[in-house]
């Protein structure tokens, strides 16, 4: 609880070090806390201050949904850029001799239609999913705390003109956008992170500026303006590491819908350039056999269970964090 | 209330002002401007000067930017050379049938979610609950075209239930009359929606479950259904409107996704086709469109929400 209104030294900045201060006591209590209270507010003697990550990971490791999502992205980023030292196969050259063959010893997941092998394949489109996801959340992240702690922090006008510009971004339907820009710069990876966190940071800036209202009028912030400090220090200092909780959060939802984006650009065929490849481009390729008469169940479904369980887990690992963070204004 | 409806009147002007303005500024970017970009790279030097004459892309920006604006305002979208037909016949023709996925699919979709996510918020933390909280993570982690794609493996090349493709025809009336070939499509756009309505349902009844006025209610003796079908459902409705209205985006999104997955001949599939060849005045001419559709329903949710709940406009 006294992470809600931390009492640190304005000099030291970390306000998630700051040791906890005794509640005041409430009329007619007596004033004291029985041992067992004061064990849970973490005010023995003997408790350490803990930081804000580290109880939010101990909050975290309780659920065992999230240390399972956690051990499955885990698994699936060892299996992307580890997999293929172990199975190796040529994803440069194509093979027409090897064109839609079955699953077999040799392609245990059979071969896409310019004869890659399929595992191979999904080994490195994943990397590029993973690779483009994480890049796109960081970058977007980053661009939008950054922009919607000053708008929040700065208020007034300049607040109202950046606001305006968010909203009228996340009035144009992204995807369109997102197409168009895709067709102009036929993306490789590097690019395409860009177009991605060109939209998302929008959402990310317009929660950071929410969040940033409300821990301006606090004390500690307060305090910053009245020993002259300048606003790079409160907003980087302090109102950024309060809203950290919301940032990462955020991010981590961010991996997923960038993921998202990517698979459904690369299934329109306008996301990465081959022979760069993501898990939306080798469904794109699925789809035109869909409807022969033959079942190429391994162009579909691989791919696609990959991009789900990649989703799912970021999602519950998001859920589980926001779950982690909130608990600070709990009594814990 | 008048107030308040002047001032994001006069916002929504201003976001669109904008977004038209980033719009057609998106199109200068085309590597050699839009011109080359319709020529394609064989064009000489003087075709491509010819035209961005022809087309006024050889004038200031601004002077652009209010042609096209006087343009658009006149209900003239501009011309696809490569289809050879007005973009706004092109709408007309197209954006009816989409409307009908859009609608149906939301439907579907809010038919589903609004009832399963009170049975959740009622039930909370049952096996029923945990279940279908799986299914709405399964539609926030599936890209809606895997659904498309599943949907058609299952139920049109290994049952042979529904056909695997959307009705083709390019009247409205001619995509009515194959309902059968509807279903596929129309469950595949729901169920990405069902999720989120489903998820929102949820919480939003869990917290108007602790509020004092349904304490109020239970008090004076309401019944349990009267409780929640009265009360509580139309108090979390309000979220599911202004919901409705930001998810425009979303609705679009999907639209052009399973357009392309079932080849429906609907605006989706004419902009992604247009995005191919690089048709730019069709582009230009549905980003506008759509973004005119998302600002009136964010404009239309606050709104209703204004109207909804008498909070907001005497803040």
């Amino acid at each position: 609880m006294s992470m809600i209104i931390p009492p640190p030294p304005p000099s030291e900045g970390s306000p998630s070090t700051g040791v906890a201060e005794p509640a005041p006591a409430e009329p007619g209590s007596g004033g004291a806390l029985t041992a067992v209270e004061a064990e849970e507010l973490g005010l023995t003697p003997t408790a350490k201050p803990r930081s804000l990550l580290r109880r939010g990971w101990e909050v975290f490791a309780e659920n065992k949904l999230a240390l399972a999502s956690l051990g499955l992205v885990l698994a699936i980023v060892g299996f992307c850029f580890i997999g293929p030292l172990i199975y190796r196969t040529d994803q440069t050259h194509t093979n027409l001799a090897n064109v839609l063959c079955h699953p077999s010893a040799s392609h245990l997941l059979g071969c896409d239609n310019v004869g890659y092998d399929l595992l191979g394949r999904l080994m490195l489109a994943g990397q590029t999913s993973i690779e483009v996801g994480v890049a796109a959340a960081v970058v977007s992240v980053l661009f939008g705390t950054i922009y919607g702690a000053l708008a929040g922090f700065i208020g007034g006008p300049l607040d109202t003109v950046m606001m305006r510009l968010v909203d009228a971004g996340l009035s144009i339907p992204y995807i369109t956008v997102l197409i168009i820009l895709s067709v102009i710069f036929h993306p490789n990876k590097g690019v395409i992170i860009f177009v991605i966190a060109a939209f998302y940071w929008l959402g990310v800036a317009r929660l950071v500026r929410g969040e940033t209202l409300t821990l301006r009028t606090r004390e500690y912030v307060q305090a910053v303006k009245v020993i002259g400090g300048r606003r790079s220090r409160a907003i980087l200092r302090h109102i950024v590491p309060n809203a950290i909780g919301t940032i990462i959060v955020q991010g981590t939802f961010a991996i997923a819908d960038s993921i998202l984006i990517l698979a459904g650009l690369g299934f329109l065929g306008l996301g990465v350039q081959p022979p760069t490849t993501d898990w939306g481009s080798i469904l794109s390729g699925g789809l035109q056999y869909l409807q022969s008469s033959q079942s190429y169940w391994w162009l579909i479904y691989p791919a696609g269970i990959a991009i789900i369980l990649t989703c799912i887990a970021f999602n519950f690992i998001g859920d589980a964090l926001r779950d982690a963070f909130e608990t600070r204004l709990q009594r814990r | 209330m008048i107030g308040y409806l002047i001032r994001r009147i006069v916002q929504a002007i201003i976001v669109l002002v904008i977004v038209t303005v980033l719009t057609l500024a998106l199109v200068h970017l085309f590597p050699g401007g839009p011109i080359r970009a319709l020529l394609g790279p064989r064009a000489t030097v003087v075709q491509v000067a010819f035209y961005n004459r022809q087309y006024g892309f050889d004038q200031p920006f601004y002077v652009q930017y209010v042609k096209w604006v006087a343009q658009i305002l006149q209900g003239n979208f501009g011309f696809s050379a490569k289809l050879n037909i007005s973009v706004a016949s092109l709408i007309a023709q197209d954006l009816p049938k989409t409307i009908v996925l859009v609608v149906l699919g939301t439907i579907v979709s809010l038919g589903t979610g609004i009832p399963l996510g009170m049975y959740q918020a009622v039930k909370r933390y049952t096996v029923g609950d945990y279940v279908l909280t799986g299914v709405s993570f399964l539609g926030y982690a599936t890209p809606t075209f895997f659904v498309g794609l599943l949907l058609v493996e299952w139920f049109a090349v290994d049952t042979h239930i529904f056909p695997p493709f959307a009705p083709q025809s390019s009247s409205l009336l001619g995509v009515l009359s194959q309902p059968r070939a509807l279903v596929l499509p129309v469950l595949a756009y729901a169920f990405v929606l069902y999720a989120l309505w489903s998820r929102y349902m949820r919480s939003s009844v869990m917290d108007n479950l602790v509020q004092d006025y349904v304490r109020t209610a239970r008090a004076k003796g309401a019944g349990e259904n009267r409780v929640l079908w009265g009360h509580i459902f139309r108090n979390s409705l309000i979220s599911i409107v202004t919901l409705l209205g930001l998810s425009l985006p979303t609705l679009v999104a999907g639209a052009i996704f399973i357009e392309v997955v079932f080849n429906y001949p609907g605006m989706g599939l004419a902009f992604y086709n247009a995005a191919l060849n690089v048709d730019y005045e069709v582009l230009l001419g549905f980003t506008v469109l759509a973004t005119l559709a998302t600002v009136l329903g964010n404009l239309l949710a606050d709104i209703s929400y204004a109207i909804l709940d008498p909070r907001v406009r005497y803040s």
